[in-house]
This record gives C-alpha cells, sequence and structure tokens, in this order.
C-alpha cells in the first residue's frame, strides 16, 4: 500500500488539487478527533480520490472516493496530503480527466 | 405483542443505505417511533409476522462504525452490543468496501447475521457487479441481493433468516479488516465504464462553488412556494369550508345553549362578533381553540413535512451542508447545522432535538439559541403569512429579513464571544435517489401524529389560560407592567403587552390576538418581530431546558431577549425613517 512515487511528485494538499484532478492520498491528520471518522468513511492513505469542486469563502471540498462523493471542511482538507496523478483510473473504472 | 416467544431482529448498516425502507417493508405500517434511554437518538420498532414466529424488528440507527464517532453510533454499538437473535447486515451494493467495514464488526461479536446486499439495481446502473454467491462463500453467512425500495428480494431474505450463524472467527484488528475486506472485494466486484447520467450530472453541479449556490437559492425558494401553494390549497379549498359548513353550525348551537354570554360562554366559544363566531378572533377552547391548530397551521406542517421529507430522501440535505458550511463556520458551526435549522423551521422542538448531531457542547448551544432566536416554526409562519399578509407581502418579506439578519449577526456574535473554535465538516454525500413513496408517506404519518398529539392540548391550555388571566383581571395588570418598555422602545400599545408575554405559551395564538388590535403596520411587523425571537413556547422552553441544562437555558433566554427588543427597535427606527 505504499504510494507511487511517480506522477505529479511534489506532496499537495487536497484543496491544492484542481476541479477534476485526481490525487493518492499519502498522510492523513492523526491527532485530531476526525481521523477515525475519515477512516470510517473508506478514506486512508493509498485511496486515490477525484476533487470535484471548492466552495468559495473557504467552503468545503467535495472530493469522489470510488465513485462516492464525501464533503470536507477547508482546514481539515488542507491537511490531508496527496500525490496528484495524472491521466490514471479510480477503481471504479471512472477516466480521470 | 412482546412476549417470551418474539425474537429480537436488528436491522443494521450504514447510513443512507435503504435501511428504512427495508424496515417498512418488513413490519408494515405498525411502528413505534422511541429514544435509546438516557440519550436523544431515535429508533424505530416495529413487528414481523411470519410462519409461527412473531419478530420484534429494530432499525439501529445508521453508523459508519462500531468505534462511535457520534452519538448515533454509539446508540448502534450498545445495541449491537446487547445482543439479537438474528442481525440483517445491509450493505450498500455501491459502496460495498465501506460497508463491509460494519458488517465485519458485526459479525465478530458472535450475532447469527443474515446480509442484505441492497441497492443492487443502482450497483448495476453504476457499472457495478457483484456476484453475492461467491460474497456468501467468503463471509460464510447468508448473502441475498435486495430492491428495498421496490421490494425486490425481500421475501426470499426472510425465508434465509434460520440459516443466520455466528461466525467462528477470532476479532481481527482494523487493519487486518481493512486488508481482509481488499481481497473479498478483489474477488467478488468488477466495475464496469459506463456514461454520466442526468442525475450524476446534477451531483457535481449541486456542490459546485457557482451552480451549488445558485442551485441551493432556487431549491429554498421553491420549497417556500411549494409550501405556501400546497398549505393555501389546503386552507381555501378543503379545511376552512369543512368547518365553516359543518362546525359553525355546532358550535353557535352551543353558543345559544350557553345563553349567548357569560364565563363559561366566554371560554367555550369566547366573543362574538355583529352576534356570530369569528374562528380566528373569537379565542374560545371550541372555536379558535381547534380553527387555529387544524385549519390555520395543520396545512402548513403537512406541506412543509412533505415538501422536506422529499428533500430528505431525494438526497439532498448533505448537498445544502456544504453549500452553508462557509457562512455556518463563521458562525461557529459547521454546515451540517443547516439541517437542524431547517427542522426547525418545521416545529423548533425537533429542531433543537437534532443540535444532538452537533460535536461540541459550544455548538449545540449556539445553534439551539440561533433556532429558538431566529427560526420561526410553521405555526408562527402560517400565522405570519395569515396576520401580516393581510397588510401586503413586502411587510412579510420585512419579517422574514429581519429575522434572517438576526440569525447571522448573533450567530456571528456568539462565535466571537464564546471561547472555542468552529469544527470541521465532514459528510458523505449519498446519491441522488427517487424516493419510496411509502417511506415517505410513512415518516410524513410519524410527523404529522405528533404534531396534532403535542399542538392541539397546547393551544387549547394556551386560549384556556388566555381565558383565566382575562377573566381574573391578570392580563391587564401585566399589561400595565410591562408598557413602559413595549411603549417607549418598541412603539407599541399597552394592549400588544399581554399577547406577546402570552407567546410563551403558543407563538402562533398570541400573534392571532395581536391580529384582533387594529395595529398599524409598522406596529404589526415590530410586535411580530419581538414576539417570534423573544421567549420560546412552552415546548421549545421545556426541550431546551432538557438540552442545555439550567444555567446554559439562563443565557440562552438573557439572549433571546436582549435580541428580540434589539431587533424590534431597530426594525421601529428603519420602517419609520423609510415610510
Amino acid at each position: 500500500m505504499t504510494p507511487p512515487t511517480s506522477g505529479g511528485g511534489k506532496k499537495l494538499s487536497l484543496r491544492d488539487l484542481a476541479n477534476g484532478e485526481e490525487g493518492q492520498i499519502t498522510a492523513l491528520p492523526s491527532s485530531d478527533g476526525c481521523a477515525e471518522r475519515l477512516e470510517a468513511l473508506g478514506l486512508r492513505a493509498g485511496k486515490i480520490v477525484k476533487k470535484v469542486s471548492g466552495m468559495p469563502f473557504h467552503g468545503p471540498v467535495t472530493l469522489l472516493l470510488e465513485g462516492r462523493q464525501i464533503a470536507i471542511g477547508w482546514r481539515l482538507s488542507s491537511a490531508i496530503l496527496v500525490n496528484p496523478m495524472k491521466g490514471r483510473l479510480l477503481p471504479h473504472g471512472r477516466p480521470g480527466e | 405483542m412482546d412476549g417470551p416467544e418474539s425474537k429480537k431482529l436488528l436491522l443494521i448498516g450504514n447510513p443512507n443505505v435503504g435501511k428504512s425502507a427495508l424496515f417498512t417493508r418488513i413490519t408494515g405500517v405498525h411502528a413505534l417511533s422511541s429514544n435509546y434511554p438516557g440519550t436523544t437518538v431515535g429508533f424505530l420498532e416495529g413487528w414481523l409476522r411470519r410462519k409461527d414466529e412473531t419478530w420484534r424488528v429494530i432499525d439501529v440507527p445508521g453508523a459508519y462504525t462500531l468505534m462511535p464517532t457520534n452519538e448515533a453510533e454509539e446508540v448502534a454499538e450498545r445495541m449491537v452490543n446487547e445482543g439479537a437473535d438474528v442481525a440483517i447486515i445491509v450493505l450498500d451494493a455501491t459502496a460495498l468496501e465501506r460497508n463491509l467495514f460494519l458488517a465485519f464488526q458485526v459479525m465478530e461479536r458472535q450475532i447469527p447475521a443474515v446480509i442484505a446486499l441492497n441497492m443492487m439495481d443502482e450497483a448495476r446502473h453504476k457499472g457495478i457487479d457483484i456476484d453475492a454467491e461467491k460474497l456468501e462463500e467468503l463471509l460464510h453467512v447468508p448473502v441475498v441481493s435486495t430492491v428495498a425500495v421496490s421490494g425486490e428480494g425481500i421475501s426470499r431474505l426472510l425465508d434465509r433468516l434460520p440459516e443466520a450463524r455466528p461466525v467462528q472467527d477470532t476479532p481481527l484488528s482494523k487493519e487486518e479488516k481493512w486488508t481482509a475486506i481488499g481481497k473479498i472485494i478483489e474477488e467478488v466486484q468488477k466495475v464496469h465504464h459506463r456514461h454520466h447520467t442526468f442525475l450524476d450530472k446534477l451531483e457535481d453541479a449541486s456542490v459546485d462553488s457557482f451552480w451549488g449556490l445558485l442551485i441551493g437559492v432556487a431549491v429554498i425558494a421553491g420549497s417556500f412556494t411549494a409550501i405556501r401553494f400546497v398549505g393555501e390549497g389546503l386552507i381555501d379549498i378543503f379545511l376552512d369550508p369543512l368547518f365553516e359548513r359543518f362546525w359553525r353550525p355546532l358550535a353557535m348551537g352551543a353558543s345559544k345553549l350557553l345563553g349567548g354570554g357569560g364565563t363559561l360562554h366566554d371560554i367555550l366559544v369566547g366573543r362574538l362578533f355583529d352576534g356570530t363566531i369569528d374562528f380566528e378572533q373569537s379565542f374560545g377552547l371550541l372555536t379558535t381553540g381547534l380553527y387555529v391548530p387544524v385549519v390555520m397551521v395543520m396545512p402548513y406542517v403537512l406541506s412543509f413535512y412533505a415538501v422536506l421529507s422529499f428533500l430528505e430522501d431525494f438526497g439532498y440535505l448533505p448537498r445544502l451542508a456544504v453549500s452553508f458550511d462557509a457562512l455556518l463556520h463563521k458562525m461557529g458551526l459547521h454546515g451540517f447545522a443547516i439541517v437542524p435549522a431547517l427542522l426547525g423551521l418545521g416545529c423548533n422542538v425537533p429542531g433543537i432535538l437534532a443540535t444532538r448531531v452537533l460535536d461540541s457542547p459550544r455548538e449545540r448551544f449556539i445553534a439551539a439559541t440561533l433556532i429558538s432566536v431566529a427560526i420561526p416554526c410553521a405555526s408562527l409562519q402560517a400565522m405570519i403569512i395569515g396576520t401580516v399578509g393581510a397588510l401586503g407581502v413586502r411587510w412579510v418579506a420585512v419579517v422574514y429579513i429581519t429575522l434572517f439578519l438576526s440569525w447571522v449577526i448573533l450567530g456571528r456574535l456568539l462565535h466571537a464571544l464564546m471561547p472555542g473554535f468552529s469544527p470541521e465538516l465532514i459528510v458523505e454525500i449519498p446519491p441522488y435517489r427517487i424516493p419510496s413513496f411509502k417511506a415517505m408517506a410513512f415518516k410524513l404519518w410519524l410527523r404529522i401524529s405528533g404534531f396534532i398529539l403535542e399542538a392541539i392540548p397546547l393551544v387549547l391550555g394556551g386560549i384556556f389560560l388566555i381565558s383565566l388571566l382575562d377573566v381574573t383581571g391578570l392580563t391587564d395588570l401585566l399589561s400595565r407592567m410591562l408598557a413602559p418598555v413595549f411603549r417607549g422602545l418598541l412603539g407599541l400599545p399597552t394592549e400588544a403587552a399581554a399577547p406577546i408575554f402570552l407567546g410563551i405559551l403558543r407563538k402562533d395564538v398570541a400573534l392571532g390576538m395581536l391580529g384582533t388590535l387594529g395595529l398599524s403596520p409598522t406596529q404589526l411587523v415590530v410586535a411580530t418581530v419581538t414576539l417570534a425571537m423573544t421567549f420560546p413556547c412552552i415546548a421549545t422552553f421545556i426541550v431546551l431546558w432538557k438540552e442545555l441544562g439550567g444555567k446554559r437555558l439562563l443565557a440562552s433566554l438573557a439572549i433571546m431577549i436582549a435580541a428580540a427588543l434589539t431587533a424590534g427597535m431597530a426594525v421601529r427606527l428603519v420602517l419609520s425613517h423609510s415610510l
């Protein structure tokens, strides 16, 4: 389950991704009480997510994980680190844009 | 029905997997809604008769994990730990991996289980193939594909209840579970490419930074139009004629029988206008006491909950939470606090109870106080539309805009003044789904019967008390005591003090009384805003007390009174300068 280092190279947070861009999760907040909740929703290191949108005025970031949308507050979304991947397929077969 | 022979059946699953639809399918209409002891988490309980057996079916609150991350999950964990004869684990076939995590947690507690692989139709649409037989082989428990909304597979599922056995596996660690689940997924699930549908595009648009907000505004505006249209239709076409045609002769008969006057007549029938009853103004138990809850208020409550249930079951509410998160974050809350606020628009009591979904006491205090100050319930709104609306739509708009601004400003103030921080939103957004009519009708029935049982006795009690205060002369005394505040600060006549004070019992009744005083438009708007924002009605007061505790309740009440007087004065100033 180690994330590949190929792809974008530079590590970004979830909210830095462009809309429609995919990334593989490399790190999640660990100290926060949110960690359990994120994991229960299926967000774990190694998972590939696609950013769907970010709301204005520091609103939440919506991502797509295995065909399912999950919304995460703006501050928390900066603590989720991803490795951007271009042109990869999601596990559910939706093509990356 | 709960004899020694009845067996216990738990329905367990993640939120939004169709558990409630399955519950109504297998139990029919006779269900009990109750709170888990010591909590405000509600759950449904029903009965299933099958062959010679009676099953007590319990709809466990939706949970992602039995390592609780919120109160609903704590209740789910406790219910599972109490044990059962059989558990039906409901899995969403479109999100199998995450759903299996909960299934593993249930099965390792040695509860005999049967798995309902639900939403198989949706999975097929999404291009997800799941080999149910293979899954059964790997999990060692019966697995049945179902579509709860249409009833497909339900009888096969129930046929296999006797095959449920506890699985003799040693508990796995969290990591071991995810690894085991990963292997199962590889074996049973295949995903094909498929084209985006209209609903998919709508899903993306609903959380888009531009379209999402536009859709949010459109949904709210559309909902209010629909609620008013249906509510007014029910009143004008059905309930008001019904009351006029059948109830008026009976009430007039009672008036004659009581001699057309006297204390008992005043309490039961109330005042007569031109020798006849005015259902809105007579204020007797048999006249206004029934007319207000049944004719003026219930239609709006019904249409409100119909629209809300549709938005809920269609899957729009989490998206609304996304749209509102940025604003609510600045009020010390997160986006999901919009759901209790929306519920509060129906009745403040369930709205305040729903603040339990928020994590910290600070959030619950802010959210509950904001609801009781600035969110008018359907009863109050029905009377605002009936009373203030008689002056013209723009006066109604003034009331709503004032309440909305108070909500935002007070939220920002509380967030700035109270120590603590705004929590972060984490919410799963389920796909849009065409709701099951049966499940919606069932939920609507629970809510409406709750309203009828609660509101009618309170309205009757309120009107009875108003008559008593009137008869004993206490109303005059009270009005004279409060008059300086009302006259000096708000520019209202002395008589307006009593209705606003009586708003403690029922605000809809109080507003009805204000409507009979012949106030100027500005005075009526000021009085309405003050009434809406000040003291909560008695039912809300009790729930606030239970939820916040005595000390925080007092703080909340002080905030309410200060906010109501400030807003009332502000409206008076603005209106008197712009007219």
